[in-house]
């Protein structure tokens, strides 16, 4: 029991499996194919910034929009009953557990031309709208995608208020709008903060969802780097020069939002 | 008054953003029963699609594939994982923070950059892709996973437990099996049922280390979404849909029922 021994395979599992797989993106990055170091790679990196900006926004739009939806819904099932909300969060969990393909293809189905929302749109003689390969199919995909991941932190830190912190606040004469911005915001902070990273990370890095309903205009990071390592462009010095970016770049943004969150304590953050 | 409204508000939310996540999910399921290949038009109510889903090969291979593979690699992820969270839990400090930031880098890490960077070692010590680099990729991935759910139970445990199993004359072995592991066996179940299901759901990090011979069903399904229709998938979709709500019903009403028990237990006790 006391000895770490018996974490030895891990260990050696780790060095091959993680350190030193991303040891070599970093390598690929700055060599060319030839194996000579360059950093010829990362300033091409450079010439998809549009990419990198449309791909940054996007991710930043889907993830507020996730906040905005999931933020009163999580409140609103912290003050149910017990068996409501052990239904409800199930409900919130089920769609998760089907593959984001098939979620993403009933978007598709919905969205296109003769789809079904344009059926229904053409009834009261609207449309049809032109839907799908637009940026907005591939916001909403996102937020489709990436809801629950914001409802559920939300949702257990939201547990932990109670409600005679409120009464309290309003006892002491605080408007509703008070209340929400003193009390319920900042005790919330930290569940904010773990849904934030939660939908921004995998949506910065998606390249299918955007493929599916961005059509071939709506290019993400994800794309780019697929592109690089499985598409015509084969060039995986350039594709790991973009991976480091974006690893760079959620690194970056993970560290302004730990700003927001006063808790050290990371341990079983993700889980 | 203000009271009744709100919460009439507050039903109407709710109701409104399960529509948002059930609405598409329902649309699919309906025209897996239809009988045109249209997407919006309904002619007709049929089961063919699910009759010619079963005659896939490809999706039954993969299904096959998916299931073999997220066994193997998530009964050898717990295994890996559940000796190392022993070992790192005796670990000094420092060496404690090293290890567990580098088991959170490929939890923290965009999926594509784990993909592709697997995918570079293969290249790299020339594996051919295939079983072997899927499973090796699906261990990786999953192996986080258990040490962050087992990582919990055994700081919880009571230390002298173990010793107390030593002085009673345990061999350090015996020991081990009768006093650490039900110990921390929840988390190991937990690790174990995170490690499966991330396994059969993966596609990303699939996607970069899968060869032509072995493909697993959340590919089969992005060659099939590639074809512009194909009612086959909405069937599919339909049956995993239902296989999923029916394993979390079950899981719900167990979780029901032990709560209810333990109510019963404590009102029990207090009436006494």
């Amino acid at each position: 029991m006391k000895s770490r021994a018996v974490s030895l395979p891990y260990m050696l599992w780790m060095i091959i499996f993680t350190v030193i797989p991303l040891g070599l993106v970093a390598y690929f990055a700055f060599t060319t194919s030839d194996g000579e170091f360059t950093i010829a790679n990362i300033s091409q990196v450079g010439q998809y910034s549009g990419v990198l900006v449309h791909s940054v926004w996007l991710s930043i739009v889907a993830t507020v929009i996730c906040l905005v939806i999931a933020y009163p819904l999580a409140f609103i099932l912290s003050r149910k009953t017990e068996n409501v909300q052990r239904t409800m969060i199930m409900l919130v969990m089920l769609p998760m557990w089907m593959n984001f393909l098939l979620r993403t293809y009933a978007w598709m189905t919905l969205l296109e031309k003769n789809g079904v929302i344009n059926k229904i749109f053409g009834l009261f003689g609207l449309g049809p709208f032109n839907m799908i390969n637009t940026p907005g199919a591939v916001v909403l995909g996102m937020v489709y995608n990436y809801l629950p991941f914001m409802i559920l932190p939300l949702h257990s830190i939201m547990l932990k208020i109670d409600d005679k912190v409120i009464e309290a606040a309003q006892d002491l004469g605080a408007s509703p709008i008070k209340v929400f911005t003193k009390a319920v915001i900042p005790l919330s902070m930290p569940g904010i903060t773990t849904g934030v990273t939660m939908v921004f990370v995998p949506a910065i890095s998606t390249f299918i969802i955007s493929r599916m309903l961005g059509g071939g205009s709506n290019m993400m990071i994800g794309d780019l780097i697929e592109l690089q390592f499985l598409g015509n462009a084969y060039n995986p010095n350039l594709g790991s020069a973009i991976s480091l970016v974006l690893m760079v770049l959620i690194l970056l943004c993970m560290s302004v939002l730990n700003q927001f969150d006063a808790d050290d304590d990371r341990e079983g953050m993700i889980v | 008054m203000t009271n009744k409204k709100s919460k009439w508000c507050s039903n109407l939310y709710t109701f409104l953003v399960y529509l948002f996540l059930y609405a598409p999910i329902f649309v699919l399921i309906a025209f897996s029963f239809n009988k045109s290949k249209s997407r919006s038009v309904w002619t007709g109510f049929t089961f063919d699609w699910y009759k010619s889903l079963f005659h896939n090969e490809l999706i039954i291979n993969s299904l096959i594939n998916t299931l073999i593979i997220a066994a193997v690699a998530s009964v050898a992820a717990t295994v890996l994982g559940t000796a190392a969270a022993i070992g790192i839990n005796n670990m000094n400090k420092w060496l404690k923070g090293v290890v567990m930031n580098v088991t959170y880098l490929p939890v923290i890490n965009p999926e594509i950059v784990t993909g592709v960077s697997l995918m570079l070692l293969f290249i790299f010590f020339r594996i051919e892709f295939g079983y072997t680099t899927l499973i090796l990729a699906h261990i990786s991935f999953s192996v986080p996973y258990v040490i962050l759910n087992v990582m919990p139970k055994l700081r919880q445990m009571d230390k002298f437990v173990y010793e107390a199993a030593l002085d009673l004359g345990c061999n350090p072995f015996k020991a081990f099996m009768k006093a650490v592991i039900p110990e921390i066996m929840p988390g190991i179940i937990s690790g174990f049922l995170m490690a499966f299901t991330y396994s059969i759901d993966d596609f990303v990090i699939s996607y970069f280390t899968s060869g032509p011979q072995a493909q697993t069903l959340p590919i089969a399904i992005y060659s099939m979404t590639r074809r512009k229709v194909s009612p086959e998938v909405n069937a599919l979709s339909t049956i995993i849909f239902i296989v999923v709500l029916a394993i979390l019903l079950l899981v719900n009403l167990k979780d029901a029922g032990k709560a209810k028990l333990n109510r019963k237990k404590i009102g029990g006790e207090a009436a006494r």
